[in-house]
């Protein structure tokens, strides 16, 4: 059911040196004495896509937050190589895009001013585009090819295009790091496919892209990389090693949805068994044969013994399935 | 001819009057300007609340004999401070915090003037006195604004991203909260400065109303700004000449002006009025079958 | 008798400082009642809007030969729907849109005030004059102070499931619209009664800050709106009785005994008092 993991983009001969952003034992608790993270510790190096997963509530946005400077951690500090968060910012190191809730899209600014907030940190005191800076802009509408929407007002674009906007503003502050705050939410399937697309390429170029999302499905789609996180950090490491069903169990706990087919709760099953795990909260699943399956199989014993009926009989004569 | 234009260019005869209009026509423009940031940014209840906030420092600064904008700037700084801090330690919602701050230094203010009437006139402050106004408040309004004008003309693009998406700003390396204090420092003194014209009670007019009226005509910010300083000072300019007829009540007329060019931007706006909508949404109905083009952005706010 | 008690009794020999304490006790009590509701509907600047938007309708009413009251009422009322129409049908944001009606409403009031020459004393109207009630308005007072109290007693738990959660009123068959409009007259009324105590501009601490001061004291509604009444009630006998002392304005006065509650209630509250919060964040952070 899982494909194998993609193969990971041939990292190109340095053309920038590596950088290292790592969180050194953070804690960051809220003036009421709530302690949204403690003693979370992890590296990260540039040319790789890292999803940051855990439930809402696990402290993501806090990571999330702490990162970018927002909240000041009690304890423990970010830094990017070697740096501390404050004179990274201002070196222009770290990009952002934030979540579609978090951007009031009633505001009188087009596309292309949108994308030229990205090159403020270029720019001089008056903050005056310059040639380059046009430049750079029309360049990163186009890789996100929404170039010839640049003279729109910023919410007569659909859900998807807002996303590729403001992903063509991370773009155009050429930062070797950027923090995507679930990139995926409201936005339609091209996008998606297009959104990771784009961030193989930036990747495969030598930046550090980091992830919060929720959508497990899609993680080792792109990310090799993961850290799990709920409250603290729970695991960190490739995608392979990290993603395990026991971390994943120990990260969502009881949000997360569980199906085991070679325990099927409405027929008997060969031994080629999967596991599906979800944090959708009431996903459908058919089982083998198109049969609905259930979460639980207590109360479903009736049910089962119908199945294993129409199994013996099927049994009789035989039919491929394809699934 | 001559028996129509001479009533109506009177009031240019009178030195006083010149001043007026003039010193109007700069404080509308500098309004306009800080009202395109404030109705983008959800301020007008602040805006109100500052400008009734300023009165106790104003009393005060009279009753000291020191420049009437220092003490101005200075109460309506703290009030400022005082709802952050009010906010920031209750749960209370914002708009109570601000009403619950403002009325108390209102009333301190009306406390401090019933209690030293001898200091300064209450008309005064509460509807302006540009038409007496005294060259040194002049100069104190020159210096406001220009500073203001400086300020705003110079860092309006830092400004403008730290109302559009705070977030961003931060990650540039911008110093957030140092713009925002700034924008809060400039809406003091240019309520400061706007008090000598409309009076505390509508100075909120000058700085929302030309910017609710850029943001009707066009949807880039720079045009907005264009608009608003043109609106603003354009307003001011003929409310101050037309207040001559009406016996000096300059702010009314001022803001009832900019009110009415409103509520015709509101009706007529070419693509954000009333009747352009109307229009679409008939169109639209009789096209039911055809997918319907991108929303206005007003219904996702 | 001592001297100093006879000194401190002497507000009350005059007939016109006990009308204004009576006039004052209803006032408050209505203002604060309503006060809860605003304050857990956002609906502050509301309450700023509509008691500036009366002026011209007073004016107006004056130079008709009307009731003053009818005129102010209709005009804040006035205020309140026009602004509701605006927003629903352009893009501008719902504070801004009331900020441009009432600004430009009262700035109308302005210029028909000085163009019509009506002998309205604009400063009683702005700042209130409870020290100088004619005769028959404080009877005028209580009996729609009290209109008021009862229609909202009445109403108060379909009014707080209207503030607490209108989607649900009317999912239960509540009329939301009517409610909406019956919140927003009950408003109006009680800025005209307050008028006369506090004035234009003051008007809106009186529907703020005795919310405020129960939000902060209680979680519960019932308790909260005991302890705003009880605020309000306390602070405005108190701002009556010192503005003789002091010969001071009394509306600034009532206001300021208010903000010094408030100022009380924010560091002993039980819950979210600062006292409490210091405590708090020396228990965890050991």
């Amino acid at each position: 059911m899982t494909e194998s993991p993609p193969d990971s983009p041939p990292h190109s001969p340095a053309e920038s040196p590596p950088l290292e952003l790592s969180v050194e034992d953070i804690t960051v608790s809220y003036p009421n004495g709530h302690v949204a993270l403690r003693d979370t510790r992890f590296r990260l190096e540039s040319g790789r896509i890292c999803a940051l997963v855990g439930v809402n509530g696990s402290g993501k946005s806090t990571l999330f937050r702490a990162i970018m400077g927002f909240v000041k951690p009690s304890r423990g500090r970010v830094q990017v190589g070697g740096r501390s968060m404050q004179s990274a910012l201002k070196a222009g190191l770290i990009a952002y895009v934030p979540q579609a809730e978090e951007v009031d899209w009633t505001f009188p600014v087009s596309v292309w001013d949108v994308v030229l907030m990205g090159r403020y940190g270029y720019m001089n005191f008056l903050r005056m585009p310059r040639a380059r800076d046009r430049e750079v802009a029309e360049e990163s509408l186009r890789r996100v090819g929404m170039l010839e929407y640049r003279d729109r007002q910023i919410g007569e674009l659909s859900g998807g295009q807002k996303k590729r906007v403001f992903l063509a503003r991370a773009l155009a502050q050429r930062s070797r790091i950027i923090l995507l705050d679930e990139p995926f939410t409201g936005v339609d399937v091209q996008t998606e496919t297009a959104i990771i697309k784009l961030l193989r390429e930036l990747c495969a170029a030598g930046h550090l892209i980091l992830v919060s999302t929720h959508n497990l499905g899609a993680v080792p789609e792109f990310c090799d990389w993961v850290v799990l996180i709920n409250r603290t950090v729970l695991a960190a490491g490739p995608t392979e090693q990290v993603f395990t069903q026991d971390n994943l169990v120990r990260a969502f706990g009881g949000v997360l949805r569980h199906f085991k087919f070679d325990e099927s709760t409405v027929q008997k099953h060969d031994e080629k068994a999967v596991t599906l795990l979800t944090d959708d909260e009431r996903p459908l699943v058919f089982g083998k044969g198109g049969h609905l399956e259930y979460s639980h199989r207590e109360g479903k014993e009736d049910v089962l013994a119908e199945r294993d009926e129409e199994e013996a009989e099927a049994a009789a004569a035989p039919e491929p399935r394809s699934r | 001819m001559s028996d129509i234009f001479p009533p109506l260019l009177t009031p240019l005869h009178y030195d006083y009057m010149l001043r007026a209009i003039v010193v109007s026509g700069l404080i509308g423009a500098v309004c306009g300007f800080l009202s395109c940031f404030i109705t983008l940014k959800g301020w007008s209840l602040m805006g109100d609340a500052l400008s009734h906030a300023v009165v106790p420092g104003v009393a005060v600064a009279y009753a000291l004999g020191l420049p009437f904008a220092a003490g101005a700037l200075g109460t309506g700084l703290l009030a400022a401070a005082g709802m952050a801090f009010v906010k920031a330690r209750t749960p209370l919602r914002e708009d109570a915090v601000i009403g619950v701050v403002f009325t108390a230094f209102f009333a301190l203010g009306l406390l401090l003037i019933s209690i030293n009437p001898s200091g300064v006139a209450l008309e005064t402050i509460i509807f302006g006195n540009i038409l007496g106004i005294s060259d040194f408040d002049i100069a104190q309004i020159v210096v406001v604004a220009a500073a203001t004008l400086l300020v705003l003309g110079l860092k309006w693009r830092d400004l403008l991203l730290v109302c559009f998406d705070p977030h961003q700003a931060r990650a540039l390396g911008l110093n957030t909260a140092v713009l925002h204090a700034v924008l809060l420092a400039l809406l003091s003194a240019t309520t400061v400065a706007a008090l000598q014209a409309v009076g505390a009670v509508l100075v909120v007019a000058m700085l929302i109303t030309p910017g609710a009226t850029a943001y009707l005509l066009t949807d880039r910010f720079s045009r907005m700004i264009g608009v608003g300083m043109a609106l603003g000072a354009g307003t001011s300019l003929v409310g101050a000449y037309a207040s001559y007829f009406f016996d000096g009540a300059t702010g009314g007329c001022i803001v009832t002006l900019q009110t009415l060019i409103f509520l015709g931007v509101f009706f007529f706006a070419p693509k954000h009025g009333l009747v352009r909508l109307r229009q679409l949404a008939r169109l639209r109905g009789h096209e039911a079958a055809q997918p319907a083009p991108a929303r206005t952005p007003a219904a996702q706010s | 008798m001592p001297p100093l008690l006879d000194a401190l009794l002497e507000p009350f020999r005059y007939p016109f400082m006990v009308e204004a304490m009576l006039a004052g006790t209803a006032i408050a009590a209505v203002c604060a009642v309503l006060s809860c509701y605003l304050v857990l509907k956002g609906w502050s600047l509301m309450g700023d809007a509509i008691s500036h938007a009366v002026l011209p309708g007073m004016v107006l009413a004056y130079f008709f030969g009307l009731p003053i009251a009818l005129g102010a009422f209709l005009s804040g009322l006035f205020c309140a729907v026009s602004a509701g129409f605006i927003r629903a049908n352009s893009r501008v944001k719902e504070d801004t849109v009331l900020g441009v009606v009432f600004t430009g409403l009262f700035a109308l009031g302005l210029v028909l005030f000085t163009k019509l020459k009506v002998d309205l004393h604009i400063d009683k109207v702005l700042f209130g004059n409870i020290l100088g009630l004619l005769p028959g308005d404080l009877r005028a007072t209580l009996l729609t102070s009290a209109v008021v109290l009862a229609v909202i007693v009445a109403l108060r738990r379909d009014l707080l499931l209207f503030c607490f959660d209108p989607a649900q009123a009317r999912a239960i068959g509540l009329r939301t619209g009517w409610l909406y409009y019956l919140l927003l007259s009950l408003l109006a009324v009680t800025i005209v009664v307050s008028l006369k105590a506090v004035g234009i501009i003051l008007v809106v601490a009186m529907l703020v800050t005795p919310g405020c001061v129960g939000f902060l004291l209680t979680q519960r509604f019932g308790r909260m709106l005991w302890i705003a009444v009880a605020t309000a009630v306390g602070s405005s006998f108190v701002g009556v009785y010192s503005s003789f002392f002091l010969n001071a304005s009394t509306a600034a006065c009532i206001v300021l005994t208010q903000a010094l509650v408030f100022v009380g209630a924010m560091a002993f509250a039980p819950k979210h008092g600062l006292l409490r919060r210091r405590r708090g964040a020396a228990s965890a952070s050991t």
